[in-house]
């Protein structure tokens, strides 16, 4: 099976942040497409580079960080591809794509909202502002109109009382209902490419199924390609056909969602699988663990990022060259030795 | 009031440790500028257990469910509205808590200790490790400085940390250590009773593996009795011998571990274990049970709290409080028709 033109292509991605204790390469060489409509697990424990990733998509990284390096292929709706990468990141280009053609649902959903006005005012002006996307003739969409879009919006997300909950401000509302109300946002200029950013990590398990069914729906419903970034394994599993998962900074490993939980070939991946307590597995036993811990930013290992801690260490070349991501079976890559040879240039 | 065979007593030999019966907790809710009391937050809302010596009992539950309440009842944080929690003495007495003056408690501080969720919130971060971890001891009377350094050394490496780490800030710690930090604390005046609220919670996957078996390791070598709180069921599974699920301030079910998990008896607890994503892509994601949000402790629905979410809820439903009452040896749940109903457990 060729895979259609992916929507968006990441190739060899990094950020740094220069601090006056030294510089964090926070992303560092981060590569993955994902397909037209299709829904990809981002997957890694935190501090690995997962949110700065995804701002860095968007042109969103804040100082004191700036992208170093890498292309984002990102392909329009008319066919034509642009490297959001190379974008001024205040230019025009980036504001047409930014919100209207991909939407982000940042970690934190109390910041992305403004205090002073109703969630619903401000989805209203997002509306306005991205107009295009409902009023194909490009006329004005009046506020009335808006507002009504808004109200329906807020039901499809499963918020009950629409015409009330457009009127309260965030602090008003649960974390769930904040929650979908950010996503009703996200939704407001029918993206085509959405990224959703741990939406469900301050939310109830029961809640989450409810957002989690409802993010499906949208991507069947409307064909949306959704970036989906979690640390919970079994919501990736749920989620997700294709996962990548990631550590300090790089991708350890990608492939289909069956292949990563039945088959994983990076040991990383496999270490965290096993480190996980479930609702079937032996109780009351010592879990397996990944030994030692994650170093600091400023120490980050020679080699293979995950080679201090390896359980399975292919040789001692893991410990002096940075095992590129390469495929390893039809649709799946790992960075990893124990697979393949190819080293990054250094 | 409750039997005491209805607690989901292990029939053991000897009397439970804890025996916790009808606690409640309540908090006012004022308005006006005369701070006019119009209505009260049930956060417990009778609430009645036994924990055995030795044993983890798990206590799970959506947030705002009254888990952190009821531990902070029975650490006497905070006064229960009524209820009575009899703790059996390392001397053998039985003594409530519930209504003890401060003085009174200060014998028992000792016994019982907490672990939280942020062990940041309760370290100072001015003080270092050593003053931090050894701050109970000197509480509790070890003047002697050296005598204190000897213990806390000793703490440290019972929770896997070298003893150098005493020497440290809080700060300077990653966020396992600084849970193990806790740990030494909450272990220092050598309690029986250990409350542990969301303690890997803010832990990723394979810190919280660490901390996990370390907390289990520890049980069995010190012969801890736990009362483990926490919202993730897979991780409350692991670790406990028996579990109650809290739905709006009440126990809706409490059972041992497997039977809870495998037979669960009330609709709440069937509903929440289906909506767990399970780690495995081969198993089909289940439709979504439960819709509409968790009725708030301050205006909880008539008879059973559950009955505006529940897909078997009757008249009956509507109308009476059920209570919790035995329906297998050792299993309590909450529900009226929890003979007839036939519900998917997790495996
Ligand atoms: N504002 C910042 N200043 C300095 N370093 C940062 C900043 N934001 C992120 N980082 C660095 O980037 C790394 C990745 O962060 P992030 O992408 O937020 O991780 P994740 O989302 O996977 O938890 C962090 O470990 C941190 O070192
Ligand atoms: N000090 C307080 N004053 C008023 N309401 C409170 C207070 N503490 C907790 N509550 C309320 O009591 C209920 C139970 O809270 P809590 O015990 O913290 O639940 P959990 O730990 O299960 O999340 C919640 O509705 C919460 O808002
Ligand atoms: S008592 Fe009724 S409403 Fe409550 S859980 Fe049982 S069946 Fe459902
Ligand atoms: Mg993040
Ligand atoms: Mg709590």
């Amino acid at each position: 099976m060729t895979p259609a033109a992916p929507i968006l292509s990441v190739r060899d991605l990094r950020v740094v942040f220069d601090l006056d204790e030294g510089q964090v390469r926070a992303v560092d060489g981060v590569s993955f497409d994902v397909q037209p409509g299709q829904i990809v697990g981002i997957v890694g424990e935190s501090g690995c580079g997962k949110s700065v990733t995804m701002k860095a998509l968007l042109q969103l990284v804040d100082e004191p960080g700036r992208l170093a390096g890498g292309s984002i292929a990102y392909r329009r709706a008319n066919g034509t591809i642009l490297d959001i990468a190379s974008l001024d990141p205040r230019g025009r280009e980036i504001r047409q794509i930014r919100g209207a053609e991909i939407a982000l649902i940042p970690q934190e959903p109390m910041a992305s909202f403004s205090p002073v006005h109703t969630v619903g005012d401000q989805i209203v002006e997002a509306l306005q502002l991205h107009a295009r996307q409902w009023r194909p003739d490009g006329g004005r969409l009046s506020r009335a109109d808006a507002r009504s879009i808004v109200v329906d919006l807020f039901r499809d997300v499963g918020i009950s009382m629409p015409e009330q909950r457009v009127d309260a401000y965030s602090w008003q509302l649960s974390g769930g209902l904040r929650q979908r109300a950010m996503i009703a946002m996200a939704l407001s200029c029918k993206p085509r490419l959405l990224i959703a950013d741990e939406p469900t990590t301050a939310i109830d398990v029961t809640t989450q199924a409810q957002v989690l069914a409802l993010l499906r729906e949208l991507q069947r419903k409307y064909g949306t390609a959704i970036i989906f970034i979690t640390h919970d394994l079994g919501v990736i599993a749920q989620m997700a056909s294709e996962v990548v998962v990631m550590y300090l900074g790089r991708v350890m490993e990608q492939g289909p969602v069956d292949s990563i939980f039945h088959a994983a070939r990076h040991p990383y991946t496999r270490a965290l699988l096993r480190s996980m307590p479930s609702l079937r597995g032996t109780t009351r036993v010592a879990l397996p663990t990944i030994a030692g811990s994650l170093p600091h930013p400023f120490n980050r290992p020679a080699g293979c990022p995950f080679n201090p801690r390896c359980e399975e260490r292919a040789g001692p070349r893991c410990a002096t060259h940075v095992p590129e991501l390469r495929e390893v079976v039809a649709g799946q890559a790992a960075s990893c030795f124990l697979h393949h040879d190819a080293a990054e240039a250094s | 009031m409750t039997t005491g065979a209805a607690m989901g007593e292990a029939r053991a030999a000897s009397p439970a440790l804890l025996r916790v019966r009808n606690l409640r907790k309540f908090f006012p809710i004022s308005k006006g500028i005369f701070r006019r009391t119009v209505g009260h937050v049930r956060a417990v809302d009778d609430v009645s257990f036994d924990i055995q010596e030795g044993e983890a009992l798990g206590l799970v539950g959506e947030s705002g469910c009254g888990k952190t309440t009821t531990s902070r009842c029975i650490l006497r944080a905070m006064t229960p509205t009524a209820g009575e929690m009899l703790y059996r003495t390392r001397d053998g007495r039985d003594v409530d808590l519930a209504p003890l003056s401060r003085r009174d408690l200060r014998p028992l501080r000792a016994e019982i200790q907490m672990i939280f969720q942020d062990p940041f919130g309760s370290l100072n971060p001015r003080m270092t490790l050593f003053d931090n971890v050894g701050e109970p001891l000197l509480v509790n009377g070890m003047r002697n400085r050296s005598e204190r350094m000897d213990r806390v050394a000793e703490l440290l490496r019972l929770v896997g940390l070298r003893a150098e780490f005493m020497h440290r800030f809080p700060h300077a710690v990653s966020g396992g250590q600084r849970q193990r930090i806790g740990i030494a604390r909450a272990l220092s005046t050598n309690p029986r009773l250990v409350v542990a609220d969301e303690p890997v919670s803010a832990l990723d996957v394979s810190v919280q593996a660490q901390v996990l078996n370390l907390l289990l390791e520890l049980q069995q070598r010190l012969g801890l009795t736990f009362l483990f709180v926490a919202h993730d069921l897979s991780v409350v599974r692991h670790i406990s011998d028996r579990v109650a699920v809290m739905y709006v301030g009440q126990i809706v079910e409490l059972a041992p571990t497997s039977s809870l998990f495998a037979r669960p008896r009330h609709p709440y607890t069937s509903a929440l274990l289906k909506a767990v994503p399970v780690a495995d892509p081969r198993v089909p994601t289940g439709d979504v049970l439960l819709k509409g949000e968790v009725p708030s402790p301050a205006n909880p629905p008539s008879g059973c709290y559950f009955h505006p979410r529940c897909p078997f809820a009757d008249e009956r439903c509507r109308r009476e409080t059920p209570p919790l009452r035995d329906i297998a040896p050792g299993h309590v749940v909450r529900c009226h028709h929890a003979e007839r109903l036939e519900l998917a457990g997790a495996a």
